[in-house]
Order: structure tokens, then C-alpha cells, then sequence
């Protein structure tokens, strides 16, 4: 089997000494930067780079890769813990996580996201190694007309998500989309909704969007509430997940590595969809769906499998083509160029030792990852005993370096704070917050797609309906909208004739 | 006595000066890179300042600072002090196409900046889908002229090295108007180009020569007088019968105005040790950069550089209509 001869060769580089303490070491910086708010990967690897100047090759990607994942899984710690998504990918955590955090079940919650993160991992492994070149050639039939329609179907599930008014999460998620129309258009050059102010020129970061919605919003609340600033009252709960909890949350993580490595492949950020996926499917098939939102495990399992799935899958374009589909691959093609590596189709047959090393150090990354994180666990939900005086300044000065570090802009800063005001204005009104950060994040996308098509099929609408690809998936978000919405309706109905 | 005091205080002064060169540098310099880490512009900036810190025995930090096409941090820099710890990697957008793209620059890139020298020079090709019909720039010159109407033209957004060197090609064809799909960076552009969704681009040959080479995609010219060593095959626009074509995409080390003149020559002369490093310009070249010749890594011959591109570029792309305000 070429398969195991392949892998074996991996395992030979990944497991010697150093590549080891590299890959540990990148998993252990990559979690940490990961629980402090604001500070991504992004920032973390470039900073890092000049460090592994000194190491070969396939030692330094091992642990800027370590960094990325780890960063991924510790961004969910601090969904959990105090609310704030680190990354954009774990927005869907802090619906059910942090309210798992808030019944006293914070411990059982981190620990099913770590071993929900290690079987997606492992899984994902497997698939990158056996099938990574035919997924890059079904990479290839999206276009922007199919990522079009696959936003769109994106969409319609954020509607699934809303935990209260239907209507307030739609006006949510319509605000998020305005919001991700700020800055330089990308066609023209021209701004737009900037009203001269040179810090929107260039968009708005999803960190600070999610900083200030999320962290400022969420320390304005406590202040006015002295009662309800502690997160847990009483005890701690049990620290790790139960039998039952496990029995519980198989499924929904076998689920979510499905969807999150097949999304994690596409070209063009397809990881970021996974977990919303994830969580909308769960709450489909939930027997009882009102749970969610209130702390049900399916809806942390499910997401938290399905965004490292992703991150995993998202090295499948990377390594097969050399094109990075997102922000921190790119970087990963940066420091494989300074290492003398030229990204391309080719690396796997010119550095099999590099290719196939990296790969099996994702196995092992997981592994370093559940082994850090599980005894961290304890830690982590005892810091939840922290007075709210000592925490809440911690974490805003936290969340400013870290927003500074993005792009060394004071201004993004300030423009936190902003947000930090609106997202307080917008829960005093009783609207949710994670509906709008979906709308952000899949309204550049969709925008960007869609001109794009257009662009393409020279100005003709009908290029969504000739593609089988893209007409599937439309078919698909009508289909799922009925089901939304039929219920409602029966259910208005049976009202009707009670009376 | 007021004429003792003055020569007094001019060689106060010029010890200064002269005592400033002799302890430069005394603390970390900054290397502003007006892009998003791991593109073209912050390779070659690592590559290389990684080498001259060495010899100026002073850490040089590399800052990233992406925005407005690079022409964000290029504004800051242009009102930095000119003490030599602040740098900027300057490039073919940032300073020679942006004074015809942007409506208000808040920058002059000449006026503004004192020039070190060029740090790499990244060919730019000319590429095509693997199955598109024109496989020469006599055939595509043909091609694009009948089929003006359905063809589509890839771009790495307004502003950017492939918008700006395509941009002229067209005018100096003399095509007509191409159908062209923006996209955000060279990266989708070059995955939807290996898709076969778009015909063709020009870009810098950094990202394109890894597929060219392994046949995904294929080079119909290079617009540089020589052939490149990374893609031997591939014809000069000068051989394919277009010598009028020739632009390069490139990048050099600026201080803000005022840098005093021992510094430049410090810099310049870390800069030239660098690029004269075999293991360094390995690197550099690895990647289709070619490495400046003698001339242009000096401050005279990139003020040469940045003169005559922002004249080659200036006609084109006022005549293409696009401004950014």
C-alpha cells in the first residue's frame, strides 16, 4: 500500500526528537494565543516566523501548523469560559458552550470540544492523506457561482440558528451583511460607507467586530449587573464529560467532520461555513431542539469537530496545489518560500519527506492537543473562581493588545470600543449578537462571489441556474427555508383552529 | 564672537552627524512591509533583511502593515522621521503606479523618500488557462482581438502588480476593452485561472512559476530581456515579437526624506552585502526573483527605477479611467 508507505515516511520525519518538541511547542503557544482574546494566529506566525529561520524546512512548518490548530481549539476556550469567539470560526461555540459554562458545566463543555477536536482531527488526518488530490479536483468545480449559492444556503441556516425572534435574527443578520459592505470595493477602487474615516477604509476586522459585540459588549452588561457578573455561581460541576455526555456527542462530532472537511477543502475559506453548518444540522436533528441555546452538548460537540476539521482540511489546497484558501495559509506559503520551498503542485513529488512529515504532524498535533488541554481543563474552569474586579479589566486590556496586533492600528482599537457600545445597545434591545457576526463573515464572501460571477458569465443572472453545481444548492437553501418555515406556519395554524 | 559661536556650533553639528553615522544603529531598525505577511513584497523583505542585520549588527523587525494597496503605511512612512530606523519596502504599486491610481496619495514617492536600492526584481509573465486556444502572444494578440467580447481577464484587485502591468499590455496591443474579473490577491485569482473559470492574467512570476512548471496552467511570454533560469521554456515578450512590452514588478528599501547621508551609504552597503550573499540570493532567486545588478541596488539607480516606471505607467493607466479616491 502506497498509502502506509507514505505515511510511514511521514511518522520517520514527524516523530524525531526536535520535530516532536516543534510540534508540541507550536500546539502548547498555538492554545495559548488562542484563549487570549484578539490575539489570532495570524499575528502569532508572523511574529514567530524570524524564530525558525535556524530549523529545516519541514521543522518549522510542523510548528507554525502546531500554532494555527492550536490556535483554533483555544479560541473555543474562551467562547466557552467568558463569551468572547477568538476566531471567527467559533462564534457557534458561545451559543451552547458558554451557556454550558453558566449551568456550572464549563469543565464538561472544554472537555467534549478537546475530544470532539481530537476525533475530527484524527479523521481528518486520514482523509487529507488518502483523498486530499481527488477533493482538490472536486475543489475545483466551485467557481463563485457554486460558492455563490453555497452562501446563500449558509444563510438560510443562520435563520435556523436564532435562539429567540426569527425576525430579530433576520434584521441581525441583514445588519451584519451591511456592515461587511464597509470599505475600498474591491471592482472599482471606490470606498464606501467609510464617511472619510481612513480606519474603515480597508473593511472591518473580524476581530475587532467580535471583540467589541462580543467582549466590551459583554463587560458593559456585567458592570450594570453586579449580580450576574460572576459566571459560575456555587460549584464548579464535574470537570470532565460524563459517559453519557460522550454517548451524547458521537454522533454530532462524526457529523461535523464530514461537513467540516469537505467545507475546509474548498478553496476560499470554505472552513469558516463548518461549524454554522454543523450546528444547524444538530438542531435539525435534534428529538428536542428548544436545548439549544440553553447549553445542549450536541451544539459544542458538532462545531467544535467540524471547525478543526476544517482547519485541517484547509492544508488540502495548500499542499496538493500550493494556493492558500485563507489569510494564515497564505502566511504558511510565506514561510515555506523563505525556506527555500516554492509552493506548487509539486511538492508532493519533490519534498515527499516535507509533505508527508507535515501531514502525520497533524495526527500527532492532535494528540499534543488533547494531552495539553484535557489537564488544562481544571485550570481553566477554576479561573472562572477570579473575582469579576480582577478578570474583566484583564480581559479588556487582553482584548486591546490583541486587536493591536492585528494590524498595528490604534484606530482598530478605538473602533472596538465602538462596536463594544452597539453590541451593548443592540442586547439591552434583546437582539442577538452571533446572527450578525454570521452575517459579517458570510456577507464579504457572498458580495465577492457574487460580482465575481457576474463578472464571469459577463453580466447573465441565468449562470446561478446553468450550473448543476450551484443550481443544486439553491434547490437545496429553498428546501431547507420550507422546512424552517412550515412548522411556524402549521403551527400558527393549529392555533387558529384551537380557537 | 558671533563668528566663533557659528563655527562653533556647525562643528558641534557635524560631530553630531558624524557621531550619529558612527553609532548607527544603536537599537532595533523597523522595516515597514505595506502588505500582508507571506506575500511576494515580505519574503523578499525577510530574505533580505535577515542578511543585513547580520551586517549591521542590529536586529531589522519587519512590520507588517497591509491596507489601501500598501499606500496606508507608505503615507506613515513618508512622515516618519529620516533617522534610518524606520524603512519601508517599497514596490512597483506603492511607488511608481499609486501617484496615477489615487486621487488624494498622501504621499509623494519621489519627494518624500530617500532611496536605498532595489531589493529583487520579480518578472512578470504573461499566463493562460492550460486549454486556452492562443498558445503564443502573436496568437493571443489575434485571439483577443476577435473574441474581445467573451474573454475574460483575471486581476489581483485595482491597484495591485497584475492589475497595473496587464493594464499596459493592453494599451500597448492596442486591444480593446477585455472583460475584467477582480479578485482579492493573487491567490483566488490564480486557483480560479487553474480551474480553467477565467482565460488569462499577467502577474508576478513568484506565485505562477511552481504551476506553470508543473503544467497546470501555462506561460504564453515573460516580459523581461532575458529568460528566466526557474522557467527556461518560456519565451521573452522581446522573442515573441512584442519587445515593446518590458516591465518588472519590484521591490526596494526607501528611508523617509532627510536620512542623512552616511546612513544611506550604510544601508545601501548592507543591502549590496546581502544581495552579493550566495545563500541569500539562492533564496531570492528560488523564486524567479531576479537579483538587481550593480546599479540598481544603489540610491541612484533606484531613483532611476522609480522615475521611468512611474512614466512607462502613468499614460496607461489614467487612459484605462480607473481612480481610487
Amino acid at each position: 500500500m502506497e498509502l502506509f508507505d507514505n505515511l510511514a515516511l511521514g511518522f520517520s520525519v514527524a516523530l524525531s526528537w526536535q520535530n516532536l518538541l516543534l510540534c508540541f511547542t507550536g500546539c502548547l503557544l498555538g492554545t495559548l494565543i488562542g484563549v487570549l482574546p484578539g490575539v489570532g494566529p495570524i499575528a502569532t506566525i508572523a511574529m514567530l516566523l524570524p524564530i525558525t529561520y535556524g530549523i529545516d524546512p519541514a521543522g518549522a512548518l510542523i510548528m507554525l501548523a502546531g500554532i494555527y490548530y492550536g490556535a483554533q481549539y483555544g479560541g473555543s476556550t474562551s467562547a466557552i469560559l467568558v463569551n468572547i469567539p477568538g476566531e471567527a470560526t467559533a462564534v457557534v461555540t458561545t451559543l451552547d458552550g458558554h451557556q454550558m459554562a453558566r449551568n456550572g458545566r464549563a469543565g464538561a463543555a472544554l472537555g467534549i470540544a478537546a475530544i470532539g477536536s481530537f476525533i475530527a482531527g484524527s479523521i481528518t488526518t486520514l482523509i487529507v492523506a488518502a483523498v486530499g488530490v481527488p477533493l482538490t479536483k472536486l475543489g475545483m468545480l466551485f467557481g463563485a457561482a457554486e460558492y455563490f449559492a453555497l452562501m446563500v444556503t449558509g444563510l438560510v441556516f443562520a435563520v435556523v440558528l436564532a435562539r429567540g425572534s426569527v425576525l430579530k435574527a433576520i434584521a441581525m443578520i441583514f445588519l451584519g451583511l451591511l456592515l461587511s459592505t464597509v470599505g475600498t470595493d474591491v471592482n472599482t477602487g471606490q470606498e464606501r460607507l467609510t464617511f472619510g474615516i481612513s480606519a474603515l477604509v480597508d473593511k472591518i476586522d473580524f476581530a475587532v467586530l467580535a471583540m467589541g459585540l462580543f467582549g466590551f459588549a459583554e463587560l458593559l452588561r456585567s458592570l450594570e449587573n453586579p449580580e450576574a457578573r460572576d459566571v459560575v455561581k456555587g460549584s464548579l460541576g464535574k470537570v470532565l464529560p460524563t459517559l453519557q455526555d460522550l454517548r451524547d456527542s458521537l454522533k454530532p462530532i462524526l457529523r461535523g467532520t464530514g461537513l467540516g472537511s469537505i467545507l475546509g477543502a474548498l478553496p476560499g475559506n470554505g472552513a469558516v461555513l463548518a461549524p454554522f453548518a454543523s450546528y444547524a444540522l444538530e438542531k435539525k436533528l435534534a428529538a428536542d431542539s428548544s436545548r439549544f441555546g440553553k447549553g445542549a452538548i450536541e451544539g459544542v460537540a458538532g462545531p467544535e469537530a467540524a471547525n478543526n476539521a476544517g482547519a485541517q482540511a484547509a492544508f488540502i489546497p495548500l499542499l496538493t496545489l500550493g494556493i492558500p484558501p485563507n489569510a494564515v495559509m497564505a502566511l504558511m506559503v510565506g514561510a515555506m518560500t523563505i525556506h527555500g520551498i516554492v509552493p506548487g503542485p509539486q511538492v508532493m513529488t519533490r519534498n515527499p519527506d516535507l509533505f508527508w512529515g507535515m501531514i502525520a504532524s497533524m495526527w500527532i498535533g492532535n494528540l499534543a492537543l488533547l494531552l495539553i488541554n484535557l489537564p488544562l481543563v481544571g485550570l481553566w474552569v477554576r479561573l472562572l473562581k477570579v473575582p469579576f474586579r480582577l478578570m474583566f479589566p484583564a480581559i479588556l486590556i487582553f482584548c486591546c493588545i490583541g486587536i493591536y496586533s492585528v494590524n498595528n492600528q490604534p484606530a482598530d482599537v478605538m473602533l472596538t470600543a465602538f462596536f463594544g457600545l452597539v453590541g451593548y445597545g443592540l442586547l439591552k434591545l434583546g437582539f442577538e449578537l452571533a446572527p450578525l457576526l454570521l452575517g459579517f463573515v458570510l456577507g464579504g464572501l457572498l458580495e465577492d462571489t457574487f460580482r465575481r460571477a457576474m463578472d464571469l458569465s459577463h453580466g447573465s443572472l441565468m449562470t446561478f441556474i446553468e450550473r448543476p453545481v450551484s443550481l443544486g444548492l439553491l434547490v437545496l437553501a429553498a428546501i431547507v427555508l420550507v422546512i424552517a418555515v412550515l412548522p411556524a406556519v402549521a403551527g400558527k395554524r393549529q392555533e387558529v383552529f384551537a380557537e | 564672537m558671533l563668528r566663533r559661536t557659528f563655527i562653533g556650533l556647525t562643528a558641534t553639528l557635524l560631530m553630531g552627524s558624524a557621531a550619529i553615522a558612527q553609532t548607527y544603529p544603536d537599537k532595533p531598525i523597523t522595516l515597514v512591509v505595506a502588505f500582508a505577511a507571506g506575500g511576494p513584497t515580505d519574503v523578499i523583505a525577510r530574505i533580505v533583511s535577515e542578511h543585513m542585520s547580520r551586517t549591521l549588527g542590529q536586529q531589522i523587525v519587519v512590520e507588517n502593515t497591509a491596507g489601501a494597496g500598501g499606500t496606508t503605511a507608505t503615507a506613515k512612512v513618508a512622515g516618519a522621521t529620516g533617522d534610518g530606523y524606520t524603512l519601508i519596502m517599497g514596490q512597483m504599486g506603492t511607488h511608481a503606479a499609486a501617484p496615477a491610481l489615487y486621487a488624494s496619495l498622501k504621499y509623494d514617492p519621489v519627494a518624500d523618500f530617500t532611496p536605498i536600492g532595489i531589493a529583487g526584481i520579480t518578472p512578470i509573465l504573461i499566463v493562460a488557462r492550460k486549454d486556452f486556444a492562443p498558445n503564443t502572444m502573436a496568437e493571443l494578440a489575434d485571439y483577443l482581438k476577435v473574441n474581445a467580447a467573451t474573454v475574460n481577464q483575471a486581476q489581483a484587485g485595482i491597484g495591485s502588480t497584475s492589475f497595473t502591468t496587464c493594464t499596459l499590455l493592453k494599451a500597448q496591443l492596442g486591444l480593446p476593452k477585455i472583460n475584467e474579473v477582480a479578485y482579492k490577491g493573487t491567490g483566488p485569482a490564480l486557483n480560479d485561472l487553474v480551474a480553467g473559470q477565467v482565460d488569462f492574467m499577467c502577474d508576478q512570476i513568484t506565485n505562477l512559476a511552481p504551476q506553470v512548471q508543473a503544467g497546470t496552467i501555462k506561460a504564453l511570454a515573460i516580459a523581461t530581456p532575458e529568460r528566466s533560469p526557474v522557467l527556461p521554456d518560456v519565451p521573452t515578450t522581446k522573442e515573441a515579437g512584442f519587445p515593446e512590452f518590458q516591465i518588472s514588478g519590484w521591490n526596494g528599501i526607501l528611508a523617509p526624506k532627510g536620512l542623512p547621508a552616511d546612513i544611506q551609504a550604510k544601508l545601501a552597503d548592507a543591502l549590496n552585502q546581502a544581495l552579493s550573499d550566495p545563500d541569500t540570493a539562492k533564496k531570492l532567486t528560488g523564486l524567479g526573483t531576479v537579483i538587481p545588478n550593480a546599479d540598481e541596488r544603489t540610491p541612484a539607480g533606484m531613483a532611476a527605477v522609480i522615475q521611468r516606471d512611474i512614466k512607462v505607467l502613468e499614460g496607461p493607466l489614467k487612459e484605462s479611467g480607473v481612480v481610487i479616491k
